[in-house]
């Protein structure tokens, strides 16, 4: 027990942060959302046009340097990278495919249950699915091989990035988008969001907390440390909606979700799979990014090109439903998935091959 | 006794190579992490399965030793 108080303290504090954060102006149900954060970062820098989805988001900014910080502090910060960089690049944009079909990332979909939303149940159902799916390949010997050491300036790029991030959205220029109506124009004030996200970012490179990892670990190992982190978003984030009268029960008129049950599934089916692919969920990828990981900020950068995707191409649900390039796309991530999982599987392929050369043998 | 080297490997491969070699070689193992993170999932997990732990910090990595 006393080895879970950490996570709990983190996940109970993270649940109450978020409903703060709505609080104080973030779209409901959403205080954080890593998916939703990095589409608007997205539509700010111009990647996609959807106006009523930018804004850069101080919250990811304080989650990057949070990390960073902490990570410097506690000497954790060991700059990484090279194990399968392009396959995790695709990884995070078929990931972020699969939240801007359901409307969310793992975090925000725990948020929304909390918030009453029952559409997030049918989504954890795909998530849970997703994670099984990927688990089996893990069993079957799959991974992306290893990461090496490398010079430290490469590590420090990402966190200096997005204090430039942060200084273009203090400074505000022309050049930028922000959303003047819909979920990107409703934000907390830029300090406290900002605030959220630093002491989050640190909590959650304390804790390591993962919003897939704790599935996962609970399937392979019976292991329930970061599952522990997960219930405790969900219960606090749960009272706090509670206390602030944010709850509302059921599936239809939930903000910013749709109610189309299968399409809810699949996509986070594809948020979980792909995520125990990548090692990590979409928040777990940011905090990575942070410590020096830059397989990770590779992660990270596919998020932002699938974000500006899923808008170009007309990909990302909305309260109105799924669209049908959306469900085509889904159907390629599906596709993408089954085979990078399979190939990377050091037991099936090397079966096969290890059987091609005993039957060249025999022959 | 077996050592096995995680190094560089993302989640949950130290956890899953270290069960997976334990498996083949229940007596004990070591096991060598190059990361916080990987040195407590490990950890917890050799303590879940009934394994005594000592760890040596050698330069950037770690070494489990686990023992029945």
């Amino acid at each position: 027990m006393n080895d879970k108080k950490g996570i709990i303290i983190a996940g109970g504090a993270i649940g109450i942060i978020a409903v703060l954060l709505v609080y104080f102006g973030n779209p409901a149900n959403m205080g954080f959302c890593i998916a939703c954060f990095i589409r608007d970062i997205a539509g700010a820098i111009g990647l996609h046009r959807a106006d009523v989805v930018q804004y850069i988001r101080p919250e990811i900014i304080g989650l990057v340097l949070g990390a960073f910080l902490l990570s410097l502090k506690n000497k954790e910060f060991h700059t990484k990278g090279g194990s399968s960089p392009f396959t995790r690049f695709v990884l995070g944009i078929v990931v972020m495919i699969g939240a801007l079909i359901f409307l969310g990332c793992p975090l925000r979909m725990v948020l929304r249950l909390a918030g009453g939303d029952l559409n997030a149940l049918v989504g954890l159902a795909g998530f849970v699915a997703g994670i099984y799916i990927g688990v089996i390949f893990l069993n079957k010997g799959f991974n992306l091989k290893r990461s090496y050491n490398i010079t430290k300036i490469e590590g420090y790029i990402f966190p200096a990035v997005n204090v430039g991030a942060l200084i273009l959205l203090i400074t505000a220029p022309a050049f930028l988008f922000f959303s003047e109506k819909g979920p990107g124009s409703m934000h907390a004030p830029i300090a406290l969001s900002l605030a959220a996200g630093l002491i989050v970012g640190a909590l959650a490179q304390k804790t390591r907390l993962c919003m897939v990892g704790g599935t996962r670990d609970m399937v392979l190992f019976r292991d329930m440390y970061l599952l522990t982190g997960f219930i405790a978003i969900l219960v606090f984030s749960f009272v706090g909606n509670f206390a602030f009268g944010f709850f509302k029960l059921g599936f239809a008129e939930q903000p910013i979700a749709h109610t189309d049950g299968l399409w809810n599934f699949l996509g986070m089916a594809i948020v979980g799979w792909g995520s125990v692919l990548l090692g990590g969920c979409p928040l777990r990828q940011l905090i990575l990014s942070g410590e020096g990981n830059t397989d990770s900020v590779i992660s990270v950068m596919g998020m932002l090109v699938g974000a500006a995707f899923a808008h170009n191409f007309g990909l990302a649900s909305s309260g109105a439903g799924v669209t049908a390039n959306g469900k085509v796309a889904a159907l390629i991530c599906f596709a993408f998935l089954a085979i990078v999982s399979y190939l990377n599987s050091e037991d099936l392929v090397k079966k096969k091959s290890s059987q091609a050369l005993s039957k060249a043998n025999v022959e | 006794m077996k050592r096995i080297d995680t190094c560089g490997m993302s989640c949950p491969q130290p956890v899953l190579m270290t069960k997976k070699s334990l498996e083949e070689n229940p007596e004990g193992l070591d096991i060598i992490v190059d990361n916080n993170t990987a040195k407590g999932n490990v950890e917890r997990f050799l303590k879940s399965a009934g394994y005594k732990t000592a760890v040596r910090e050698e330069d950037d990595t770690f070494l489990i030793e686990a023992r029945k």
